[in-house]
């Protein structure tokens, strides 16, 4: 299993200089990946503009949306961000898609919300005949497109993954939580006669320090969380907060086959980028 | 600070939460009202678990010591089928009649200073929170509670579909006692457990009731129908019965217990179980224990106490009524599986919720799974009688016709997609040959097209031309010489799913144009609008096309292949003809179900024939389209049963793909349940398709009858 990291892009402070310090010395550091979170009614940085800054200052660590509401946006200019993308990191982006649950970020871009499920799957669709077509260009490094990955936990989502995509990504919790989802996805990719396996994907958050440390990252995620009532609450309960915890957690993903977790922090600064790196470095070197 | 608490509901759930909350804030003010006089005696027996009892315990050890001062208690369970008697241990239960476990805490409650307010019937229990700081609502199965606020809490309420009533007897049953009887008007089912007096359900499906008029009957004339029925269990003793009401069981969930942060629910309020996987009780005393806890951790603090309660419950509720739907379903088909041998239907029946498995059975009375084993193995045809040790139903061989497969295993490979013109590439061969050199006793090839137009994509495997047969002749000559493993063929057309890009990059990408073949379907509907319209099949494509399936058969007799299966499902051609989404045709190939099924069958009737008679032949059936205007379940019923009288030797099951509109189950029961249920409507051995990965799992399935072979997918199988 592989060990990625998120960039701040929702944090407080995410400017220039933390974005591409932290994606630099990730590229040099134990990570495989950088991820990005996608919310349009937010102070956070554009997940797509993030990764392509990011391309320009790394050359091996991939790029990773995980995930971006597919919906929300418009099918052709997705598929052209995406390859343009892929061409400035010279093929090294994986395009995490949900639904996304934010109805304000519906409304607000204009999107229709009801319709989103039939929508998602007609883009996912289309993606593909996009970048393999000669209309919208670039034709993406990557032969077929960007490396796919759907997220959810309907049975559609299934469906979409076995239908459309290259694996599946994770909402985030504790390893059993991630093992019920992922094999659903080896039912549904079995199913389908996919080749060989999907590719699985999970997430999970941290904060690493003292007490006022690992508080400030709860209350980011109630208040990242809020709109989904009790159960940010929940999520806040599950911030991995000690190296031990972190270290459990990580084992405890890969023992489920995991792939490739990514790790997000919840509190802005360098310094919790260095505590990641200490405690994913000594056990998971790449 | 100290809380005000209005508890709704004087039933076990309602004063196990007072008592326990207020044992630990004697401050607190906690009042309950119940509209049943207190010393009310309906109700029978309740069961709890031996788990149930220690957590009872550490609650409240004095209401765990008079609980168990007045308990039974018993370990195994006993069965009683078409004349036999079996009995597995392991099962520890306790109970305890209804009456004394609410006088226990009846005292309890006294003793702890909760105030107890009986015959006080509550109407609207907003009255009721004016003035606390929190009302539980413990108010049952038809709880008033519930329905004051189901805004909030959104009940979800449907009934199961078999009748019940609760009965008592002083006969001394001393263990768990399932009894199956049937008499003219259809199959009984009792449910008994000991007691000071012996509780005795009596459960059936709607038509029997019906049949029986028990809907018309008396009191008096139906316990007078059931000690006659039942006289060889009861002897001389009378069934007693209180409140005699025949009802189907109600299914109780709600999305949220909680109502504003000041009202919860708890107990059968809250959800109901089956009362065949333990009773609503135990759950109602569960839900208290976890709301004192609650308390516990969050002090006074009401909306994170709710919060951390709803939370700490829901994942052990959610499982249990899972269990338990699985359980009540099972009673509700009990029919279904009376073609059993006896002893196997135990073993399905002990097996019915999912929780306890064939390794589950072995720990809790290993006798009982040797002596099991020792069976099986004589029945699956090892010996005369049954030998004196024997491994698990996983190792015993399958005959089909003249065909002995050594093991229940089956491999199968993932899709070549890099044959060349309907020739499988080495690599899938070499592929193949690994799967049949591991000690499967079945390996069932990914699906291979009989023309080269009946591909998926152009890499798709074939069984079309002598070069093929040569090919797959040469990895099965590998295989026999290194192993029994026998090796079947599966034959395809992919009908409207052909002419695909292979499967890499996603599912049913259609071809350019300038490499697409025509393509061949029951009715000229595409698959997506993306997709190349299918040509409607004339005569002579339908007879062109079973002369296809006939000469691939030829060509797997050559290559030697023991086992034909022929593709009926997933959408492809021939189970495009039996679903009513792809298939509207007027002819005689649409239509009914016996249209749909014409040409299928008329397929498999001509292989039959050009099929050696010592040679099995199956169908991969689908089991549904998980759409409601496609093949249900009930077609797929039916149609299992046409292919036992026509003389399919093997039936695997699958579902779905028929249409991008489905609502798909990818739940790792849903395949083995349809499987289960096909395969005892048809009495047909059947095949699992979802890929088991623990020899438990086929122990599982196989032992219990709900399977004969099953896929295999070992974790750590490379």
């Amino acid at each position: 299993m592989q060990v990625g990291i998120g960039l701040p892009n929702t944090l407080d402070g995410a400017d220039r200089d933390l974005t591409l310090d932290w994606a630099m010395a990730a590229e040099d550091g134990p990570f495989t990946s950088l991820g990005v979170f996608d919310r349009v009614v937010y102070h956070s940085l554009d997940p797509m503009a993030t990764l392509a800054a990011c391309a320009g200052v790394t050359s091996e660590i991939e790029l990773v949306t995980s995930i971006i509401a597919g919906p929300l946006r418009s099918d052709a200019l997705l598929a052209k961000k995406a390859a343009t993308i892929d061409v400035l990191s010279n093929g090294r982006l994986t395009l995490g898609l949900a639904l996304g649950a934010r109805q304000d970020d519906y409304e607000t871009v204009g999107a229709d919300y009801r319709g989103r499920g039939r929508r998602f799957t007609q883009q996912l669709d289309a993606l593909r005949e996009f970048w393999e077509g000669d209309d919208i260009g670039p034709a993406p490094v990557q032969s077929g497109g960007p490396t796919v990955l759907v997220g959810g936990e309907s049975d559609r989502t299934f469906q979409r993954v076995s239908r459309f995509a290259d694996g599946y990504i994770h909402g985030g919790g504790p390893p059993r939580a991630f093992a019920r989802q992922a094999d659903r996805a080896r039912q549904a990719w079995d199913e389908s006669g996919r080749p060989a396996d999907p590719e699985l994907w999970g997430h999970g958050y941290y904060a690493l320090g003292d007490d006022e440390v690992a508080e400030a990252g709860r209350e980011y995620l109630r208040e990242y969380y809020a709109f989904t009532g009790p159960f940010a609450e929940r999520i806040a309960e599950g911030l991995l907060t000690t190296p031990q915890e972190l270290v459990q957690f990580i084992r405890g993903y890969e023992d489920e086959g995991c792939d490739e977790l990514i790790m997000f922090p919840t509190v802005p600064g360098m310094d919790q980028y260095d505590r990641l790196a200490d405690v994913v470095g000594d056990e998971w070197s790449t | 600070m100290s809380l005000t608490i209005n508890v709704i509901g004087g039933g076990p759930g309602g004063l196990y939460a007072s008592l326990l909350l207020k044992k630990a804030n004697p401050d607190y003010d906690i009042t309950v009202y119940e509209r049943d006089p207190a010393d009310n005696t309906y109700g029978w027996g309740v069961v709890f678990s031996d788990a149930t009892l220690s957590s009872l315990r550490e609650a409240d050890y004095e209401t765990h010591e008079a609980i168990t001062d007045a308990f039974v208690h018993w370990n195994p369970i006993d069965i009683y089928y078409k004349g036999t008697h079996h009995r597995c241990g392991g099962h520890s239960f306790a109970g305890i009649m209804r009456a004394d476990l609410l006088e226990i805490l009846q005292d309890r409650c006294a003793e702890l200073d909760v105030e107890m307010h009986h015959e006080h019937n509550i109407e609207d229990p907003d009255h009721l929170r004016d003035d606390a700081d929190l009302v539980i609502g413990a108010d049952g199965l038809k709880s008033v509670t519930r329905e004051r606020y189901e805004e909030s809490f959104r009940p979800k309420i449907s009934e199961g579909s078999a009748k019940f009533a609760w009965f008592g007897t002083e006969k001394p049953f001393d263990v768990f006692t399932f009894i199956f009887r049937e008499n003219e008007h259809g199959l009984w089912q009792i449910h008994a457990y000991p007691g000071p007096k012996s509780t005795f359900i009596i459960e059936c499906q709607e038509d029997t009731w019906r049949a029986a008029g028990m809907d018309e009957k008396s009191e008096a004339e139906a316990l007078s129908y059931f000690e006659d029925l039942f006289s060889d269990h009861l002897g001389d003793y009378e069934l007693l019965s209180k409140l005699y009401a025949w009802r189907n069981f109600p299914v109780v969930r709600n999305r949220s217990w909680n109502h504003e942060q000041e009202v919860i629910l708890l107990g059968d309020a809250a959800h109901t179980a089956h009362f065949s996987i333990g009773s609503g009780t135990k759950l109602a005393m569960e839900d208290s224990i976890a709301l004192y806890e609650a308390f516990e951790e969050k002090g006074e603090d009401v909306p994170a106490a709710l919060d951390w309660y709803e939370k700490e419950r829901r994942p052990r509720v959610n499982a249990l009524q899972e269990a338990a739907k699985r359980s009540r379903r099972y009673f509700e088909h009990v029919p279904r599986y009376l073609h059993m041998d006896p002893y196997q239907f135990s073993v399905h029946l002990l097996t019915r919720s999912g929780r306890i498995s064939y390794d589950n059975l072995r720990i809790r009375d290993p006798e009982f799974v040797d002596a099991y084993d020792r069976w099986f193995a004589a029945k699956a045809g090892e010996a005369e009688t049954p030998p004196a040790i024997a491994t698990p139903p996983l190792f015993k061989p399958l005959e089909l016709r003249e065909v002995r497969l050594p093991n229940r295993a089956v491999l199968t490979p993932d899709l070549d997609d890099a044959a060349s013109d309907g020739r499988p590439s080495a690599g899938h061969l070499d592929a193949v040959v690994d799967l049949g050199t591991t000690d499967a006793g079945f390996v069932l090839t990914d699906p291979v097209a009989v023309s080269a137009q009946g591909r998926i994509t152009p890499g798709t495997a074939g069984l079309y031309d002598d070069d093929h047969s040569d090919a797959w002749g040469e990895a099965i000559d590998r295989i026999r010489d290194r192993s029994d493993t026998r090796v079947g063929a599966h034959l395809l057309h992919a009908g409207r799913r052909g002419a695909t890009r292979p499967r890499e990059t996603g599912l049913d990408r259609p071809l350019p144009s300038t490499d697409a073949w025509e393509l061949l379907a029951p009715s000229a509907k595409p698959y997506t609008s993306a997709n190349q319209r299918p040509k409607r099949m004339d005569e002579e494509d339908l007879a062109a096309v079973r002369e296809e399936f006939v000469m691939a058969a030829e060509h797997a007799e050559a290559a030697g292949f023991d086992h034909l299966q022929l593709h009926w499902g997933h959408g492809y051609l021939l189970s495009s003809f039996l679903s009513p989404l792809t298939n509207d045709r007027d002819d005689e190939y649409g239509g009914s179900l016996d249209d749909r099924l014409r040409y299928p069958m008329a397929v498999m009737e001509s292989v039959r024939e050009a099929w050696p008679a010592d040679k099995p032949l199956g169908i991969t059936l689908q089991a549904t389209d998980w759409n409601s205007n496609g093949f249900t379940l009930a077609q797929a019923t039916e149609t299992a049963r046409r292919l036992a009288e026509t003389g399919c030797d093997l039936l695997a099951v699958v579902a779905g793909q028929t249409s991008m509109r489905q609502r798909p189950d990818y739940s790792e029961t849903a395949l083995p349940d349809y499987t289960d249920r096909l395969r005892n409507e048809s009495e047909l051995p059947a095949l699992t398709t979802h890929n088991a990965t623990t020899t438990d799992e086929i122990n599982t399935l196989i032992g219990s009858g709900r399977a004969d072979l099953c896929t295999f997918h070992p974790s750590a199988f490379e």
